[in-house]
């Protein structure tokens, strides 16, 4: 839809709501499991989407009167874990595919997942941009002081992806546990520049700045969303899906700064 | 019986599931050596430290008197419960290169503690010194002062009194002391991360090591463990035979 810019508007929704009626079989029938959405719907999300989801989480319950969605937001692949070891959750969103991998190979999840938005990477520097940092050149420079993701996580594994497509030898000089460790180090402004995903800029306020750059192109981080096999809320958890996969679902995480696919 | 197997039964666990065939292939990666290395080093540097800065301060707790003593002493004992990377973050937020000392350090000589082996020693000694001052208080408090009042009657100053008459009398306790606090040094995980970062060679210390290993290859994070464990336990069986009997013998 994103690419489609010359559709005119007022044809685009219609044909939006017809391919999730396709997707989701709504109508009649849909309508009547509309009314079914009740009680309490547990979402087990990766800690990327704390924010909006706790956001969504809200407004879905407004919309839905009689429900009430409970978040546990960690790292995607504890929150796996935590599934394949028999935890009560109604819907998984994960920030890779390679996570939501863990949970499909044991058969646990109720159909295929859906990509429902995409990360990329941006560089970070402190307010003001002390350093000048213009590009992932400067990266290279020994001089400045630089945070990356361990490479044992999915923010780093994407930075290392993004060097690679740059064909540039990074200097860092900490490799942090997390991408929230790695943009703490910048909100400090203990380091020059650091890559982190473009939402945790934007989470960060004023005291950080963004800098887009074309090879994070080479490196966009997919989030699939799924109801799950053994949900004790299976309505609840389909009909929370469909709202995040709504427009006001996908505002709000455009908004955030993620990718809509 | 129960707290012996509580206690006991975690490490039995890492040992079921140690890949004891690979363990070679393992511990003969040279980052092992690396961060084996830097663990002890640092350890052993911040063990020095609190020598230096602990000693002093137990005697002052144990012998002093003057209001607010009491609190002084809770303060004391802060960095022990509180969580490990609010430490960090604290010592972030002092030596930093824009903290409320750092910034000072950076402007006038350009130095910058974070991410620097340096950085790790001074995490791990903050972690650990309360061990060494707990220890080493309780020592002086129950040395018997009659020793230091006859060193005082002939003639001899505080500082000799100090040097000759207290610091052998309560040497069981400080290396007592010591020996704990280079195994919390040793261990060091929340404050080293948070403040000094992680880099290999430089501050990637063992816990470190474990922990990333973790993210992505749990069977050498359970190795890395089971070699701290050996070396803690090394440390503390030989250290605890060596000295501690030994002295008090």
């Amino acid at each position: 839809m994103l690419r489609r810019t010359h559709t005119p508007r007022h044809l685009a929704v219609p044909t939006a709501v017809a391919l999730a009626c396709t997707l989701t079989a709504c109508g009649t029938e849909g309508d009547e499991a509309a009314a079914d959405v009740t009680g309490d719907i547990t979402v087990f999300a990766a800690a990327s989407l704390t924010d909006t989801f706790t956001e969504l989480g809200e407004a879905f319950e407004a919309e839905h009167p009689g429900t009430t969605v409970t978040f546990s937001f960690a790292g995607s692949s504890a929150l796996a874990q935590q599934i394949i070891s028999g935890a009560p959750a109604d819907v998984f969103a994960s920030a890779s595919p390679a996570t939501m991998a863990l949970v499909t190979d044991e058969e646990l999840a109720a159909g295929d997942p859906v990509v429902f938005v995409r990360n990329r990477l941006q560089i970070a520097v402190p307010a003001g941009n002390p350093a000048g940092v213009t590009g992932l050149e400067d990266f290279t420079n020994e001089d400045l002081t630089i945070a990356l993701c361990a490479e044992e996580v999915p923010c780093g594994v994407a930075s290392v992806q993004v060097f690679e497509a740059a064909g540039l030898t990074p200097a860092p000089d900490t490799y942090e546990e997390d991408v929230r460790a790695t943009l703490t180090k910048v909100e400090l402004d203990e380091v020059d520049a650091a890559l982190v995903y473009r939402t945790d800029v934007l989470v960060a306020g004023d005291a950080v700045e963004g800098i887009d750059f074309p090879e994070a192109e080479e490196a966009v981080n997919d989030y699939p969303i799924a109801v799950l096999a053994e949900a004790p809320n299976a309505v609840g958890g389909r009909a929370f899906v469909d709202f995040v996969r709504s427009e006001a679902g996908r505002a709000a995480l455009g908004s955030a700064g993620f990718d809509l696919p | 019986m129960l707290g012996l197997a509580f206690l006991l039964l975690p490490l039995a666990g890492l040992l079921v599931r140690t890949p004891w065939g690979e363990l070679g292939t393992h511990l003969a990666q040279p980052a092992v050596a690396e961060a084996l290395r830097l663990s002890l080093v640092s350890a052993l540097l911040a063990t020095a430290i609190c020598l230096l800065l602990g000693v002093p301060l137990a005697w002052v707790l144990a012998r002093a008197s003057f209001p607010g003593l009491r609190l002084v002493r809770a303060l004391v004992t802060l960095p022990m419960v509180l969580p490990p990377v609010v430490g960090g973050v604290a010592l972030l937020l002092l030596l930093g290169r824009r903290g409320l000392v750092g910034q000072y350090l950076y402007d006038w000589f350009g130095v910058s503690l974070p991410f620097t082996t340096a950085a790790v020693v001074i995490a791990e000694a903050f972690v650990a010194m309360p061990f060494l001052v707990i220890a080493v208080e309780g020592a002086l408090r129950g040395a018997d002062r009659r020793y230091e009042d006859a060193a005082a009657t002939l003639g001899a100053g505080r500082w000799l009194t100090f040097r000759r008459v207290t610091l052998p009398m309560v040497a069981p306790g400080v290396s007592a002391g010591a020996v704990l606090c280079f195994a919390r040094a040793l261990g060091e995980f929340g404050a080293t991360i948070t403040f000094a970062g992680n880099f290999p060679g430089v501050t990637r210390t063992m816990p470190l090591s474990i922990y990333l290993a973790l993210e992505s290859d749990p069977e050498a994070a359970i190795v890395l463990s089971l070699l701290l464990l050996v070396v803690s336990v090394a440390v503390l069986v030989a250290l605890r035979g060596r000295w501690i009997t030994g002295a008090s013998s």
